[in-house]
């Protein structure tokens, strides 16, 4: 057994017996971010926390929820909304957040992109990073259906179809995957298992994951520069802090963190008090009825753009095209052939690629939220061929690119 | 060297035991997920086609999903072709579309249009004529007659009867 000495405090006491000042050296005090980055790079410490008020408000909200095809839609709509005192208050915290997490995570993945933060030696950060976003879209989903309105049940039995994978006809998959012929009660309890646990679990796991990918080869900065951190970060314990590229996690980084998060804090508050309702779809204030299809089925905004590539093409080339666009970002860094880190705007033709991919997926976001008639499914089909040609064209663009 | 073999068929031994035992959770997983007793036992359902009107759409609830049960006027049926005609389920003198009202692209609920003797979907803009054949993509195949099996003038949805097991000979129902 080690060697324990009479300590003279309670962190001496916890330090014999569970290393804390170790551990605080590892993930905080000596875990070194460049200076060069900006308020984008804070946008992992704004998912952090988000993800945080999700877990808290979710907590409050299952006190009172009934997974229960009949009480479902009651125990949300009235007993949460009308008689558990601040019941509004966390169904609203959660239902926007819920939204605003999907675009924190845009801008998060944007940044990546644009700055370059997929490439050598950091695939990993942007692997884990896409099962974060693919895990976080089924917690969404699942979540979805909870409140048993008319988009949930509809929502559900449209995406649970598409696991009969077209002309294959799986309709036996779709229904082991229900529970039911329908969604009904063993589709809303299976959901929600996954909604507050499985899945949960596993965005936990993930997120420690995502932050285990950056120890090694640290976060990137906004000039692409290679620093070599050990060395930096010699100097910056030598005391020439002013000389060295880097600076301590915690608290001196996490300072800015913080402010930033506080930013945002003060944007979702005004959501969650004033604009809850963008949050909430009107259709789903109705009951869910599987005899009455709502006129216009679309999913969140966060998955209009994916959704508007499956929408233009017949069944089974829409569905090739759906999980092309669900897989496609995970190769990223396989796909990007040239060896510069730096901002796309230096890179050439790659800054035209990322505009252009940005301002695709901002038009099938609107088109998917848009009718499929005439114009706006000529439209739709124009940006999803555009979306699948970027990303065939990208290993080509970046093997001509000159090195910077 | 004999010491380290006999830890390896060890690993072995325990190896294939837990592959056995993991397969048989697997396999109890597998069946959890399967629909219960009780849901498949309210599979089947009976309606009476004798009080229905021409031209006017009844929507039934079988499995969950709504059943479409058309009546057509005699005009409607003379217009038809084979291939529609043969969908038709025949009850005495009279031709009936009988389906499931899902659309088969992702699985809405089309909307009859009784002056143009048509189904239309929403959602995607599909279109069904009166038999319910796909008329306008993106639906790839038209609606599904479910099993069905004639009583006199009743419908028992659920139960595969001659006249469906005829339809599916002919090869009208895949």
């Amino acid at each position: 057994m080690a060697h324990f000495e009479k300590a003279h405090s309670l962190e001496e006491w916890l330090d014999q017996r569970l290393a804390i000042k170790t551990l605080r050296r590892v993930l905080a005090e000596e875990y070194w971010i460049p200076k060069n980055i900006n308020f984008l790079w804070a946008m992992g410490m704004v998912l952090a926390f988000t993800f945080g008020i999700l877990v808290v408000s979710g907590i409050f909200l299952l006190m009172y929820y009934q997974p229960n095809v009949d009480l479902a839609f009651d125990s949300v709509n009235y007993t949460i909304m009308q008689e558990v005192e601040f019941g509004w208050l966390w169904r609203h915290m959660h239902a926007v957040a819920a939204s605003v997490v999907f675009l924190i995570i845009y801008i998060h993945m944007f940044t990546g992109i644009y700055y370059g933060s997929y490439k050598k030696g950091r695939e990993l950060i942007w692997i884990s990073g896409m099962l974060l976003f693919v895990s976080f879209s089924a917690e969404a989903f699942s979540g979805y259906m909870l409140p048993w309105g008319q988009m949930s049940y509809w929502a559900g039995m449209v995406i649970t179809n598409l696991f009969s994978l077209g002309s294959l006809e799986l309709n036996g998959l779709v229904e082991w995957i229900r529970g039911d012929y329908v969604p009904g009660q063993a589709f809303l309890t299976r959901f929600f298992m996954l909604h507050v646990f499985l899945l949960p679990l596993v965005i936990m796991a993930l997120i420690g994951l995502h932050f285990g990918t950056l120890r090694i080869p640290h976060v990137n900065n906004q000039d692409g520069e290679e620093i070599d951190f050990d060395e930096e970060a010699k100097k910056y314990l030598a005391g020439k802090t002013k000389e060295a590229k880097v600076i301590r996690f915690a608290n001196d980084f996490l300072s800015k963190d913080m402010f930033v998060v506080s930013i945002f804090l003060i944007f979702y508050f005004y959501l969650v008090f004033w604009h809850f309702d963008f949050a909430m779809d009107p259709i789903n204030f109705d009951p869910a009825d599987g005899l009455k299809t709502p006129p216009h089925i679309y999913p969140e905004w966060y998955f209009l753009w994916s959704y508007e590539i499956l929408r233009p093409f017949p069944k089974d080339p829409g569905l090739v095209a759906f999980g092309f666009a669900q897989v496609i970002f995970f190769l990223l860094p396989f796909l990007d052939k040239s060896p510069n880190v730096a901002p796309a705007s230096r890179r050439g033709i790659f800054a035209v690629w990322f505009w252009v991919l940005l301002l695709d997926m901002i038009v099938l976001t609107v088109m998917g939220k848009l009718p499929p008639q005439g114009i706006y499914s000529t439209i739709g089909l124009v940006a999803a061929v555009v979306f699948i040609a970027l990303w065939i064209l990208l290993p080509f663009i970046t093997k001509k690119e000159k090195a910077v | 060297m004999a010491d380290s073999s006999r830890r390896d068929f060890m690993g072995k031994v325990f190896g294939g035991w837990a592959a056995l035992g993991g397969l048989g959770a697997l396999y109890a997983a597998k069946k959890t997920w399967d629909p219960l007793p009780s849901v498949k036992a309210a599979g089947f359902t009976k309606v009476d086609l004798s009080a229905a009107e021409p031209n006017v759409l009844n929507v039934e609830k079988w499995r969950g999903k709504p059943i479409f049960i058309l009546k057509k006027t005699p005009e409607m049926v003379a217009k038809q072709s084979e291939e529609e005609t043969a969908r038709d389920v025949v009850v005495g003198k009279d031709h009936f579309l009988v389906c499931i009202g899902l659309c088969t692209h992702l699985g809405c609920i089309p909307a009859y249009r009784p002056d143009r003797h048509d189904f239309k979907c929403a959602c995607h803009g599909g279109e069904f004529d009166v038999s319910g054949i796909n008329t306008l993509p993106p639906p790839p195949s038209p609606m599904v007659i479910p099993p069905f099996k004639i009583e006199g003038t009743t419908i028992v949805l659920g139960e595969e009867g001659p006249e469906y097991k005829k339809m599916k000979e002919a090869g009208v129902i895949a």
